[in-house]
Formats: C-alpha cells, sequence, structure tokens
C-alpha cells in the first residue's frame, strides 16, 4: 500500500509537462562537478536579485517594531545608526477596540473560521466526486468531467453578480460565514475535482478490485481505500486550498459583507491602506499579521506547499 | 485587560459558528454516503454513483454555470437587468475613455508581468543551479508568493512612498535612494503613465519566484549527456543554453508563460489596495468590481466580465492543445 502512495507521490513532485528519467538524475549527479557552469558573475547577478526581491519585506518587518513615531518620521534603515524596538504597534491593531482602531483580533478569528471550513468542504466533495469519476462507470462520465475541467477556464468575475444576487435573494444568507464558505467551496471545485481525479485515478485497478471481490461496496471502498490512499494529495491540495482562501480579497469583498462580523484580514487590510496617511504605523505590524500563517506554512511545510501551487497554480 | 472581554466571548461565538458549520457539512455527507450505503439492492449502484457526484455537481450548475450564464445575458441588458439594449454596454465600454484606459493598462500588464517574470525567473534559476545554498536562494526569492496580494501592496506601497523634498525625511526607500543620488523624489503611484508599470513590478516580484521554481525543475530534467556532448563539441555557456537547454525546457516555459498570463489578466487585488484604480490605473478585474459593486451598474460590470472571459479563452485553449500535444508525445 505504502509503494503506492509513494508512486503517487512521485507523480506530484513532477513539475508539469515533464518527464522522470531516473538516468538524467543519475549521470547528473556523476557529472555535476564538471559541469560547473555557473561563474563569479552568475553569482553575482543571484546575489543582487536575491538582496532586491527580500529587501521589501525585510524592511516592512523592521518597521513593525519601530515606534509609531520613528515610523511617521523617517525611514527603516534608520534602524542601523539608531537601534530601538518595541511590540507597541502589535498589541494596538490586535487588542485595541473601538471604532477607528484597526481591530485585527476579530479578523484574524474570521480569516480563520473563514478559511479552515473552506478548505475543507471543497477537497471532501472534490475526493468523492473525483472517486466517482474514476471508478464508477456511467454513461456520460467523460463528457461531464471534461465540462469540469473546462469550468476552470471561467474567472470568477463571471460569476459573482448572479452568486450574490442567489445568496441575498433566494438564500438570505450574504454577510454570512456560509455565504463565503459555499463561494468559495463553489470555486474551489472544478480544480480540486481534476486534481483529485488525476490522483485517485492512479490508484492501480487491483486494490480496488480486491476489495470489491471482498464484497465491498463504493462507500466502504471510499472510506477504507481511497481516503488513507489519497492523505499525500489531500494534504497538498487542502494546503493550496486554504492559503488560496486565506490570501483571497475579492470572494470576501462581495460576499462578506464587509464588517469585522465576518470579513477576513486581507479585507481589512485593504480598507487600512485605502487611509495610507493615518495608519501608516499601524500597517506594517498588520501586515505581518496576516503573513504570518501563509508564512509559517510556507517555511514549515514547503514540500506540501510547492507540491499543490505547481498543482493548483491555474485556479481563479 | 480592559476591553477583551467583547474580543473572547466574539471569539468563541464565531468558532462555535465554525464548529457548527463542520459538524452539519460532516452530517450531510454522512447521511447521503450512509443512505447510499443502505440503499436497496435494486439500483444500488445508480444511487451510490449519486451520492457520490450529485452534491459537487449540484454546487457548480447553482454556483458557476448558471451565473456564468447570468452574466453573459446580463451583459446586454441595461442596469437593472429588465431592459434588453443590445451591445450598449460594449459600445459604452470602446468609447469611454476611462474604460480604454483600463483595458490598455490590462493589455500593458498582461504583456509585461509574464516576460519579465519569466526571464527573471530564469535567469536565476541557471545562476543558482548547482551552486551553494540553492535552497536558501530559491526560498528567498519564492516567498512572496505565500503573501497575499494585499500584503505585498502594503509592503510596496511603503518602498513608494513619497515625501516632499524639503518638508520630511523619505520614509520609502525609492525615493531615499533618489535622494541620495541628489534627485528629486516621485510619486510613484500617482503620475500616469509610469505609475502603472510600477504596480506591474508588484505583480513581477510576486510571479517571478514560481516562474524559477518551474523553471528550475525543468532545467534539472534536461539531460546531462546531451549538454555534455554539447560542450565537447565547443559550445560556449551562451550555445549551450540556446541549442539545448532551451528547447529541453520549451512545454515547461509554455506552461509558465500561460499560467502567468491568465493570473495577471484577473489581478485585481494589487490594483484595488495599492491604489484603487484611481489615476489611470484601473484594470479589467478592477473595474468590473467598481462598476457592478460600487456604483450598481450590472450591465456593465457584466459586459467587463465577460470581456475577460474572452481574454483568457485562447490562453486556455492554447494551454489545453500543447499539454495534449505533449500527452500524445509521451
Amino acid at each position: 500500500m505504502t509503494d503506492v502512495t509513494d508512486k503517487a507521490e512521485a507523480k506530484l513532485d513532477r513539475p508539469l509537462g515533464q518527464k522522470n528519467d531516473p538516468r538524467a538524475a543519475k549521470l547528473s549527479k556523476a557529472a555535476n562537478a564538471k559541469l560547473k557552469l555557473t561563474s563569479p558573475g552568475a553569482t553575482a547577478a543571484a546575489i543582487i536579485i536575491a538582496v532586491i526581491w527580500t529587501i521589501p519585506t525585510f524592511g516592512l518587518l523592521v518597521s513593525s517594531f519601530r515606534t509609531p513615531d520613528e515610523i511617521r518620521s523617517n525611514g527603516w534603515w534608520n534602524i542601523f545608526v539608531s537601534p530601538s524596538f518595541t511590540l507597541e504597534n502589535y498589541a494596538d491593531v490586535l487588542t485595541t477596540q473601538g471604532a477607528s482602531s484597526a481591530n485585527l483580533g476579530s479578523y484574524f478569528v474570521n480569516s480563520i473560521v473563514i478559511a479552515i471550513p473552506a478548505a475543507l468542504f471543497p477537497i471532501i466533495l472534490a475526493t468523492m466526486a473525483a472517486y466517482a469519476f474514476a471508478w464508477i462507470k456511467f454513461k456520460g462520465s467523460g463528457a461531464i468531467f471534461v465540462l469540469i475541467f473546462a469550468l476552470q477556464i471561467v474567472p470568477l468575475q463571471m460569476a459573482l453578480i448572479p452568486l450574490l444576487q442567489i445568496f441575498s435573494g433566494v438564500l438570505g444568507i450574504s454577510g454570512t460565514f456560509p455565504a463565503v464558505w459555499i463561494a468559495h467551496t463553489i470555486f474551489g471545485l472544478p480544480l480540486t475535482i481534476f486534481l483529485m481525479h488525476n490522483f485517485i485515478a492512479e490508484i492501480p485497478g487491483e486494490v480496488i478490485e480486491a476489495a470489491r471481490v471482498d464484497g465491498a461496496n463504493h462507500t466502504q471502498i471510499f472510506f477504507r481505500i481511497i481516503i488513507p490512499l489519497s492523505l499525500p494529495a489531500l494534504a497538498s491540495i487542502g494546503i493550496f486550498q486554504f492559503l488560496w482562501v486565506w490570501n483571497d480579497l475579492l470572494v470576501a469583498l462581495v460576499f462578506s459583507g464587509g464588517t469585522a462580523d465576518v470579513a477576513p484580514l486581507t479585507q481589512r487590510l485593504a480598507e487600512l491602506v485605502g487611509n495610507f496617511g493615518r495608519n501608516q504605523e499601524r500597517l506594517p505590524a498588520a501586515a505581518f499579521i496576516s503573513l504570518v500563517i501563509p508564512l509559517i506554512v510556507f517555511f514549515s511545510l514547503q514540500r506540501y506547499f510547492v507540491r499543490g501551487l505547481l498543482a493548483g497554480s491555474t485556479k481563479g | 485587560m480592559r476591553g477583551l472581554a467583547p474580543f473572547w466571548s466574539d471569539l468563541v461565538e464565531k468558532f462555535g459558528l465554525m464548529l457548527i458549520g463542520l459538524a452539519a457539512f460532516a452530517a450531510v455527507v454522512g447521511l447521503i454516503l450512509f443512505l447510499a450505503d443502505r440503499a436497496p439492492k435494486k439500483g444500488r449502484d445508480f444511487w451510490q454513483l449519486l451520492a457520490f457526484v450529485a452534491p459537487a455537481l449540484l454546487l457548480l450548475t447553482v454556483g458557476l454555470i448558471y451565473p456564468a450564464v447570468r452574466t453573459t445575458l446580463l451583459a446586454f441588458f441595461d442596469r437593472t437587468g429588465r431592459e434588453f439594449v443590445g451591445f450598449d454596454n460594449f459600445v459604452w465600454m470602446f468609447t469611454q475613455p476611462d474604460i480604454l484606459i483600463t483595458l490598455g493598462n490590462t493589455l500593458i500588464w498582461v504583456a509585461l508581468v509574464p516576460t519579465l517574470s519569466t526571464v527573471i525567473g530564469l535567469a536565476y534559476a541557471i545562476f543558482i543551479d548547482k551552486s551553494k545554498g540553492e535552497k536558501v536562494l530559491k526560498s528567498l526569492v519564492f516567498m512572496p508568493m505565500a503573501i497575499s496580494f494585499v500584503g505585498a501592496g502594503i509592503i510596496w506601497r511603503f518602498m513608494y512612498e513619497f515625501r516632499e523634498q524639503g518638508f520630511a525625511e523619505q520614509i520609502g526607500l525609492l525615493n531615499q535612494i533618489i535622494v541620495w543620488f541628489g534627485g528629486q523624489p516621485q510619486q510613484f503611484l500617482v503620475n500616469s503613465p509610469f505609475n502603472t508599470f510600477f504596480l506591474i513590478v508588484v505583480m513581477v516580484w510576486i510571479q517571478t519566484g514560481f516562474a524559477m521554481v518551474l523553471l528550475s525543475a525543468a532545467i534539472k530534467g534536461v539531460p546531462v549527456e546531451i549538454i555534455e556532448a554539447a560542450r565537447l563539441d565547443g559550445a560556449n555557456a551562451w550555445q549551450q543554453f540556446t541549442n539545448v537547454t532551451l528547447p529541453g525546457i520549451r512545454s515547461t516555459l509554455v506552461v509558465v508563460v500561460t499560467t502567468i498570463s491568465i493570473a495577471t489578466l484577473k489581478v485585481f487585488d494589487i490594483v484595488r489596495s495599492m491604489t484603487g484604480g484611481n489615476f489611470d490605473t484601473s484594470v479589467v478585474a478592477n473595474e468590473m468590481y467598481t462598476q457592478a459593486f460600487n456604483r450598481n451598474e450590472f450591465g456593465y460590470g457584466s459586459a467587463l466580465a465577460v470581456i475577460l472571459f474572452l481574454m483568457v479563452l485562447p490562453i486556455v485553449v492554447y494551454n489545453v492543445r500543447v499539454m495534449r500535444k505533449q500527452k500524445e508525445i509521451r
């Protein structure tokens, strides 16, 4: 069983449109020493790019630990001349209550309350559908699957207005958590079904045949074979969907109603940055509070993150 | 700790709601599968099939297919959605100077972002290939990919921040560098038309890491014996790159460019959070939101969504065709 998972996992790690050639991999190790293309010039260029790419984030991180007066009066690089450190900004944006305060504590909670169900719902429904498309023979199976694949090209902008009308007119749930969950679930389904199908279809037929012979029906096969074997794929795709929801602004703007009751961090940040002049000292800390979860996921689960990203890059 | 009590009650309430939501979802899915499991022998296969596909298909039909069709129809109606106006919304789009700028900006975005991200990402991937510390160097450039567009917008708002010279010290790094070299500080996000380019920089900053990671994996897949053969034939580094590496990673390049193009066409958050689409920086996705949800012009908004769809369509079709060919070769 683990062998099956390993093989499927190897497939997940392969970049798009690339064949795995074990021979080449072996050879490259041997020929590694001979083929040093990297010249000093290239190394210098690489380091310059790396520095340019890192400085903006680094600067914001430094800013977030400076006092409000310092943030307003001069640039973050002055910290090297006059070092200072405070957590004042973080305390301010997280805990201060009131109409004009950032109040990010509530929005942080909202982000979590939105993102966990909005990541779980679509991958569970998608796994069920993917199993049916891969292993239950029925008329029109191929055509429906192609249709779902094709739905990926519909920009979610196409669905916003009518879906909002359904939520507010028919269901009366506009501006609530369930509205945001359902919207994210719907927009996540085409891609997650497609990706889960790719994975589940690779499970060897003998494994499933054997279970059928033992008298297992579809529900039992689904819980005893499909779910356990798909866990790596579920993790990668789940993480990707979670981050997508966490970082989303558009769906939140349209369906959350925009108040501290439901709206996520991204929405509040967009509001704060809209009045940049007044919120200058709050923004660095506020931005980092919204970045902390994605960055933890990025650095601790990079392997899963990269996989999910490679697989899910066409979403939206 | 004054003022924190409401926060905790709020927190308990919201997490309670989340748990109820999760439980309700589990109950519904569980019930569906349980009923399918217990379905009468006759036609059990059919009921089980239905249980597995119906929830997803129902959601997609109600939430995506129906809305997409309806948006297409709404594009031909006025703002109330009752009066048929033919192509008026599209005529409006192509005669309104603001919207023409928006369409032009979108084209500039889709021309520049994929090109720059791919070129820089590819160069970086080659420079760091097989170098010491490759992993760390990769994470540094790849990291922006994990950040939300709104977060990236804030990061770059600080980079671009402008202070009138002589009145205050610069707090934005770019203007400070200009001042250090004796130049005049610039209002990067206000002065059209170059402000669009400074927004594009943010998107390039995010997407380069994506291009780099995919291309780096592809470069490692190019068989070493071919590179070695080229080297023995006297090819220099540049010739090795153009004649061996580039053809070897062609299909990945196509995927990278098309994927970034699609993401770029739909870009919304960066423009929304950095300029709000003011100062001639709007793009189609942002304008669609403004028209539909800020101005209640559902006809205009729908027409813009349709245009967006039409712009994405050829890229996706091309992408699918390339992937198909790839499969046939295999």
